[in-house]
């Protein structure tokens, strides 16, 4: 029998005092999916990945990788598994080479033997090699710490929220690497609060309150959205405020969010359509309104499942 | 109803950014150099912010956006150029800057082992607040922010968007004339960034400027006005569709984007 199975996880629990941080949460990853955590802070997704780490112990339920237990075979699994911590946390005092070849040494190997790892990685950081970790940007500290968390060559890596803080242009330079990794095999567990990085994923699980909300493709999870969703777009951002405020007053519409340039409104499926949300905006005074039905976004499933919790 | 018209009037202010910059800018940055040692953070910054903007302020990390807020907010003293803000000096009136605004960032804003009314009663104390518009006030927050039941809670056992949405309440709490929000909204849940981007409508509406900065891109499109800083200069500002058209991008996003791929 062939388990193609990397990661898996069966109803784990963990509460810390009263709060219950994970509510029993059951996952399974494949080998070589890049897989995604979404959701905000506070949802679950850092402890999830300290369990699987073997840096804290479930309370209640199972944890696997590669079919080693998190904890039973925790050793073991620190040898199979890279972790990047969502707090910067190489040796700030050491040199960006230095850190390298302390974390290839600890593992039992040299920056050598799996520099094909890390080679597209830490050319980029390698002009800094003799500067301090501390020293080096937000950005470059994260491809160092990304190629410190490679170079044992794990068959797993773990990164929580790897690029929160980061701006755009690093944020997809990052996610560039990320693919390249897993296109070498290696099973990737990618935690992140912005919504839109759930479509780099292969398949996601969004998270809130220590419960999983959904898993599936990226593209299926967009497909499940029930509602019928009209986007609003308004010419000047100066009009949005009291566009939001009358949308929330007409009858027959669930819910009303601003999005980028426009404004989300959804509706059931026969409740509503384009024509009369321009008509009623335009009766009430809004000028240049246009109304189109969109497909939902991750963001969009996202919202639409935490009311759906809360109610 | 009567809260309606409020809006819809001072909404006339805001209708066109033309009918915003007849009136005295609030915010008058001219030639702004900061200089650490030979390195120069800031490089002659120019720009203008108008009373009830929503002025965004974004960049890549390390392109100069802190050092720039710290001195507008009076914090730091330029190296040479012009700055006022709200109608004070940033080099000698410093101290009258730091009264007449109000700042929060993601990081830190409230004090977690002090309970909800005392951090009120902490602000109200630095801005000097009287007594009686403070016991004034602080009901109408509470019962705003559905606090109430909440007053001798520690603020460190609020929920994160709870905690947020109070410290941006008592960034305003004294009506500074702008306030500052570094990335305000990280790591909330999407559902809550939005309500608290309402309430920073609702603010701007009541004529406080809002100068903010954001790693979300789509929240630079809910800014009247945006300014992207690289390499310690402005290389874009204006209104998002106005940048949207000038970089042939349908996204924030992509505007960003190619400012960052044409500096490479």
């Amino acid at each position: 029998m062939i388990e193609p199975l990397m990661i898996k996880i069966a109803n784990i629990e963990k509460s810390y005092g009263d709060l219950k941080a994970l509510k029993g949460i059951s996952l399974e990853v494949e080998k070589g999916e890049l897989f995604g955590l979404i959701g905000p802070d506070g949802a679950g997704k850092t402890t999830l990945m300290r369990i699987l780490v073997t840096l804290l112990l479930p309370d209640k339920g199972f944890a696997s990788l590669d079919g080693l237990d998190v904890v039973a075979d925790f050793r073991k699994i620190r040898l199979m598994v890279g972790y990047m911590p969502g707090r910067f946390s190489l040796y700030q005092d050491l040199t960006v080479e230095e850190n390298l070849q302390f974390f290839a040494t600890v593992f039992g190997g040299t920056v050598k033997k799996n520099y094909h790892l890390i080679k597209d990685i830490y050319s980029q950081i390698e002009p800094f090699k003799n500067r301090p970790a501390g020293k080096l940007s937000g950005g470059m500290k994260q491809k160092l710490a990304l190629s410190c968390a490679l170079i044992h060559a794990p068959k797993v890596l773990i990164l929580d929220e790897p690029t929160t803080g980061v701006d755009a242009v690093s944020r997809k330079e990052f996610w560039e690497m990320l693919n390249n990794l897993r296109k070498m095999g290696i099973t990737i567990m990618v935690s992140t609060p912005y919504m839109d990085e759930a479509n780099l994923c292969d398949r996601v699980a969004l998270f809130q309150n220590g419960n999983v909300l959904s898993v599936d493709t990226p593209k299926n999870i967009t497909n499940s959205f029930s509602r019928k969703l009209l986007s609003v777009k308004i010419e000047s951002t100066a009009q949005r405020f009291e566009t939001v405020n009358l949308l929330k007053q007409l009858k027959g519409v669930d819910s009303v969010f601003s999005f980028g340039d426009t404004i989300h409104v959804t509706c059931g499926q026969k409740d509503m359509d384009e024509n009369s949300i321009r008509k009623y905006l335009m009766a009430k005074g809004q000028q240049n309104v246009s109304v189109d039905e969109i497909s939902a976004s991750i963001e969009d499933v996202f919202m639409e499942l935490m009311q759906k919790v809360d109610n | 109803m009567a809260q309606n018209t409020k809006l819809t009037d001072s909404n006339h202010c805001q209708l066109s950014i033309v009918n915003c910059q007849l009136r005295a800018p609030i915010i008058e940055v001219k030639n702004l150099v900061k200089k650490f040692g030979r390195f120069v953070a800031d490089d002659h910054l120019t720009f203008d912010v108008y009373p009830g903007e929503i002025f965004g302020f974004l960049g890549a990390n390390g392109a100069g956006k802190t050092t720039a807020i710290r001195m507008i907010c009076g914090l730091l003293e330029p190296t040479s150029g012009e700055l006022k803000v709200a109608g004070f000096d940033g080099y000698h009136e410093r101290e009258k800057i730091k009264r007449n605004i109000g700042y929060m960032s993601q990081k830190f804003s409230l004090y977690e082992d002090l309970t909800v009314y005392e951090n009120i009663r902490l602000y109200a104390g630095i801005y000097g607040i009287s007594r009686k518009v403070r016991l004034e006030k602080t009901d109408e927050l509470l019962k705003k922010l559905n606090l109430e039941d909440s007053r001798d809670k520690l603020v460190g056992g609020l929920p994160l968007g709870w905690k947020q949405k109070l410290a941006f309440s008592l960034a305003v709490f004294h009506s500074p004339k702008v306030v500052f929000l570094d990335e305000p909204s990280g790591g909330v849940d999407p559902l809550t960034r939005r309500t608290f981007w309402d309430l920073i409508y609702e603010v701007a509406h009541q004529g406080i400027t809002i100068f903010v900065t954001t790693h979300y891109m789509d929240e630079a499109e809910y800014c009247d006005r945006v300014a992207i800083m690289s390499e310690g200069k402005i290389v874009a500002l204006d209104t998002p569709a106005a940048l949207k058209s000038e970089f042939q991008a349908d996204s924030m996003d992509g505007v960003f984007l190619k400012i960052a791929r044409n500096k490479e």
